[in-house]
């Protein structure tokens, strides 16, 4: 393949760079305090690539850059979400930063450049693209956690969240050291095919691979490996981490696939085994503790906990049809997440900060629409149908049963059901407790639009789940 | 003669000992970036050691990639610092508790 052909297959990515390279500059020269054009040229370079990456989705997986970057069905429908998605989320923040006092043009900046990364890592094919992306990623969101530099809690959460990233970084890269000398290569085609044959060194690789997987776990969030979660969710400003819990869970999940299937498929039996331990203790930790929270940001952090020991489920299940499950579970917790936090910040904005789940009493007087809304969005996250939530737990649980594995089935359904106590709490509190406070809810026009179609989204893919499934299967089809 | 394992345990020994350093240092958050940078450098011992006796070049270039990284980390590490010593006016590791549940 020819240079110029191959830099058209990075064609959204590198348009991405320039344009936030743009935004950096124009954000330096203007003086408004609403940084105004840098928000609205942000949006439109996200529109501009997920048009170019919508417009351009491969049938067969294309590589480029000496096999170290790919364009396939995956990548495209992944990017194609972290974009919009994105762009959703800068949509609630911008209302929130402008309340909040911390309007700057840097969060949109580096905003972009985290979606950079996670487009790099949706895209990458050999363990060095995987590894820059994901520091791209990683460095734009510590910076994003510590911008509210007045706030004590803000700074620690930084500080945690940045010791614990790079931690895993270097598990992470120790892991792609061992696997380098193993098979001499870090391309995954190449692995996959020098791990196949080479019998002799597979307890070396199954090494390798031990610490890769603890990078994964610690970047998903998964137990025992969550402790930043919590501290983060909460330390952060509201804004950020809207956008922690929504994007980079998908690039995270596209970093699982890459190493682990298209990778280390051949050491599937062991990671398989290790994964369990991960999917049965995240449940576990995620909605036992999150009974006890009283802080709806650290609730969520443990719900985010306990969603991706189900993402790992449909890992475990080892064949096409359950990673196209795992998928459609991390999309569709990216989009739950959105509203939720989404809905956090309406609430937050005006009157008071939402923090506490108290402070969601009675919201059913007060705006009747939004606790609607709410009600979807938290009936869908603790799995009722028929609303979204209960598709994916539905899609992994299925394949997880048809590869055999009837045990870890029924321990995750008992804990989604001691889970769906803190979300129904949440609904009960919001119905049947009385508010203190009857001032209505105040929001922009925009901001209300939005909020209510991602409450329908929930719902209508809810009623029709096979159309984002079989998104998911393509995607994963090759 | 040093062979591949005689370096391979020298690194091994360096990361763990900055894994170590993260998990029992309960002084200052310095340190903790010190041992960071420690682990990096270890794991880029791994790639030069297999780079040299596979002869083959990716783990140098890998290295280069990683060192880097590594200083665009300590930016951002270093810059955290200084937000939270500006907010606490201290960097004592204990400091970092007060969210918990």
């Amino acid at each position: 393949m020819s240079i110029s052909n191959e830099i058209l297959l990075a064609l959204p990515e590198l348009s991405l760079l320039s344009m936030a390279c743009l935004v950096l500059v124009v954000d330096a020269f203007s003086k408004d305090p609403d940084h105004r054009i840098t928000y609205w040229l942000t949006q439109i370079s996200l529109a501009i690539v997920f048009l170019l990456v919508f417009t351009s989705i491969p049938d067969e997986p294309r590589l480029a850059f000496h096999n170290s970057f790919i364009d396939d069905a995956m990548s495209s429908v992944l990017k194609c979400f972290i974009c919009a998605i994105t762009i959703i989320v800068f949509l609630y923040s911008y209302e929130y930063l402008k309340e909040n006092k911390l309007m700057k043009g840097e969060y949109f900046v580096l905003g972009l450049f985290a979606v950079l990364g996670m487009m790099i890592m949706s895209s990458a094919y050999s363990l060095l693209s995987i590894y820059l992306g994901l520091e791209l990623m990683s460095l734009s969101m510590y910076a994003m956690v510590a911008m509210n530099r007045k706030s004590a809690a803000a700074s620690e959460a930084a500080m945690k969240y940045f010791i614990l990233g790079a931690l895993a970084s270097g598990m992470l890269l120790y892991g792609i050291s061992m696997i380098y000398g193993l098979t001499s290569s870090i391309q995954f085609t190449e692995i996959a095919a020098i791990s196949m044959t080479s019998v002799e060194n597979s307890r070396f690789l199954v090494f390798g691979m031990i610490f890769m997987i603890i990078g994964i776990a610690f970047k998903l969030g998964a137990a025992p490996f969550h402790m930043w979660v919590p501290d983060v969710y909460q330390g952060a400003p509201t804004s950020v981490t809207l956008f922690i819990s929504t994007a980079p869970k998908l690039a995270a999940f596209a970093m699982a696939i890459r190493i682990l299937v298209d990778g280390l498929f051949p050491l599937v039996a062991d990671w398989q085994s290790i994964l369990m331990v991960l999917a049965v203790l995240s449940m576990a930790i995620g909605n036992i503790v999150a009974i006890s929270q009283t802080n709806i940001k650290r609730m969520l952090a443990y719900s985010t906990i306990a969603h991706v020991g189900y993402l790992f489920l449909g890992l475990i299940a080892g064949t096409i049809n359950g990673f196209a499950g795992s998928m459609f579970y991390i999309i569709s917790y990216a989009l739950m997440s959105m509203g939720t936090f989404g809905m956090i910040i309406l609430l937050g904005r005006y009157e008071f900060e939402a923090k506490n789940l108290e402070d969601f009493k009675g919201l059913s007087g007060r705006s009747p629409w939004f606790a609607f809304i709410m009600m979807c969005l938290m009936f869908s996250m603790a799995g009722v149908p028929p609303f979204l939530g209960f598709w994916s737990k539905w899609f992994v649980l299925k394949e997880l049963v048809a590869s055999g594995y009837f045990a870890l089935a029924a321990v995750s359904v008992v804990f989604s059901i001691i889970g769906a106590y803190y979300y129904l709490r949440i609904v009960k509190l919001m119905y049947f407790d009385k508010p203190d406070k009857m001032t209505a809810i105040k929001a922009t026009k925009q901001m209300r639009a939005v909020l209510t179609a991602n409450g329908l989204l929930i719902l209508v893919l809810g009623l029709l789940p096979n159309s984002l499934m079989q998104i998911c299967l393509t995607a994963l089809a090759h | 003669m040093i062979t591949l394992t005689n370096v391979l345990l020298l690194a091994a020994l360096l990361f763990c000992i900055s894994v170590a350093g993260i998990f029992l240092n309960r002084k200052n958050i310095l340190i903790l970036l010190m041992c960071i940078e420690l682990m990096l450098l270890s794991v880029n011992m791994n790639f030069i050691a297999f780079s040299h006796f596979l002869g083959d070049i990716h783990g140098q270039i890998f290295v280069f990639f990683i060192l880097t990284v590594a200083a665009a980390e300590a930016a951002i590490g270093l810059a955290i610092l200084i937000v939270m010593f500006r907010n606490r006016d201290t960097i004592n590791v204990e400091s970092l508790d007060s969210m918990k549940g």
